[in-house]
């Protein structure tokens, strides 16, 4: 061992060294943000909670195709369809199983009308499985609750389309 | 029969009086240990629960208490129940001899030293005891590690101990603190403070001596099969030693409650703060320790404590007691 190694081994050099380095970094700025009280930002195309739109006119987007329930990896959607009195074809029902959903966006590249897309929600716990077995009402009310930056986040990614 | 009652009232009511504290401390000492962790490491660490995040650990406490205790089927139960419990306790009673001020002490025994070394070797008992009665690799591995590593280095932390009692003349913890009036003993013993700071994080199990729960190998040692309170007592008993480490630190090389000068702005502040200022100073190296330094291979472990620790502590109780003698500063003349 050389003589040098051997002085920096019983004084410990590099371990004061050390010692000081991380005072001097708990003076630092965080570098993590505080989470429950600001958030960071999110990409026009974060794949959060599901949505299911609508026309400005209140009409519903979704025109029954299936798409996204054929292409869904996880088969968490489960759609069944009816011909309306107008001779429209819309959904009877429209289930999303969360817990089954893996977050992929399939089904919001498969639809043809941007009926269902998933929004910049992520934060959607709760205390029991079966809240987070979705119907059509509580996708459409996502739809409704968060349509302003859905339809910014569709304008914004639209030439990329 | 009155009497008899009277003096154990007064006698339960002091050492309510002591922990009380003491297990409030540990509670905020856990805080502690994770936001200097979490600083170090320019994250922001529990900062939610209370001010500045000060009641986590309560919060925390109230989440075990409230989970389920899982005993495994092919456990000793007797034993797998009674380990925690004897970790908590021997780290709790080992703080009856901590002197907090002038005649501020529960017990002012004149083998309080003696005690204390006595009582911090039992610990490796609740652990032995968890990670045998586990009946599991993992829990037992870890136990054997931890017994190893605490018997060799409360070896070294005893002849550290011989140095300071050839300075004092004397067991008693009060004496010792009253011996260091003039000159604490960190400033004739530092190499020795240093090596009792490095024994005290292998002593008790803290990075980077964390062997017995290193969770890369060993899931988490002996506490792997333990859940809900026992954990939480596991865990309240290791950070109520490390505690008493910090205490044992600054009242053998700290000058214990004595202010560092004695003059007029120091020496207004009472006695049982400048011990709790020590024993914060003492536990936030522990903590930047925590956050800085890489995990000890076992070999290495062993060969620091036995082939350099005691050697060179023994060689400095030869030296400091040549030193008094020669210059005639033996404490019993």
């Amino acid at each position: 061992m050389k003589i040098s190694r051997l002085i920096k081994t019983i004084f410990m050099i590099d371990f004061v060294t050390g010692l000081l380095i991380a005072i001097k970094e708990t003076f630092k700025a965080k570098k993590t943000i505080n989470y429950p009280f600001e958030k960071g930002s999110l990409g026009t195309r974060s794949r959060g909670e599901h949505a299911l739109r609508r026309y400005p006119n209140g009409e519903e987007r979704c025109i029954a195709c299936k798409l996204c329930e054929a292409v869904c990896p996880a088969q968490a959607i489960t759609i069944e369809s009816k011909e309306r009195d107008d001779g429209s074809r819309k959904t009877v029902r429209y289930d999303i199983d969360m817990l089954k959903c893996i977050y992929c966006g399939l089904c919001e590249e498969s639809c043809p009308v941007d009926a269902i897309v998933q929004g910049p929600n992520f934060e959607f716990a709760t205390e029991t499985r079966e809240e987070l077995y979705y119907t059509k009402e509580k996708l459409l009310e996502n739809g409704d609750r968060w349509e302003n930056i859905l339809d910014a986040n569709i304008k914004a990614d639209s030439s990329h389309r | 029969m009155d009497s008899y009652f009277s003096i154990l009232f007064t006698e339960v009511y002091k050492i309510l009086i002591l922990l009380v504290p003491v297990l409030v401390s540990v509670a905020m000492i856990v805080w502690l240990d994770r936001r200097v962790w979490a600083f170090v490491q320019k994250r922001r660490g529990p900062n939610v629960v209370g001010p500045f995040g000060l009641f986590q650990s309560l919060a925390d406490a109230l989440k075990y208490i409230f989970k389920e205790i899982i005993i495994p089927a092919s456990s000793n139960k007797l034993v797998f129940v009674l380990a925690p419990i004897v970790t908590m306790t021997l780290a709790l009673i080992s703080w009856a001899v901590i002197p907090f001020g002038k005649d501020f002490v529960l017990a002012d025994i004149n083998v309080g030293i003696l005690y204390l070394f006595a009582v911090s070797s039992l610990g490796v008992y609740g652990i032995i005891m968890g990670g045998w009665a586990s009946n599991s690799k993992y829990p037992f591995l870890g136990a054997i590690r931890s017994a190893a590593q605490m018997v060799s280095y409360e070896v070294s932390i005893g002849v550290i101990i011989i140095n300071v009692l050839l300075c004092v003349g004397s067991l008693n913890l009060s004496d010792i603190v009253i011996a260091q009036q003039n000159l604490w003993f960190v400033i004739p013993l530092f190499p020795m403070f240093v090596i009792f700071f490095i024994s005290a994080l292998a002593e008790t199990n803290r990075p980077p001596f964390d062997l017995p729960e290193a969770e890369a190998e060993l899931v988490a040692g002996y506490q792997t099969e333990y859940s809900g309170m026992m954990y939480a007592m596991f865990w309240l008993g290791e950070y109520a030693n490390i505690l008493l480490m910090c205490a044992m630190g600054s009242v053998l090389f700290l000058g214990g409650w004595l202010s560092p000068i004695d003059i007029f702005p120091f020496n207004a502040i009472p006695a049982p703060f400048w011990l709790i200022f020590k024993i914060l100073f003492l536990f936030i190296l522990f903590a930047l320790v925590k956050a800085t330094v890489p995990r000890y291979r076992y070999d290495q472990l062993m060969k620091l404590g036995w082939k350099i620790f005691l050697p060179f502590s023994l060689f400095y109780v030869v030296l400091t007691s040549s030193f008094l003698l020669y210059f005639d500063l033996l404490p019993g003349k």
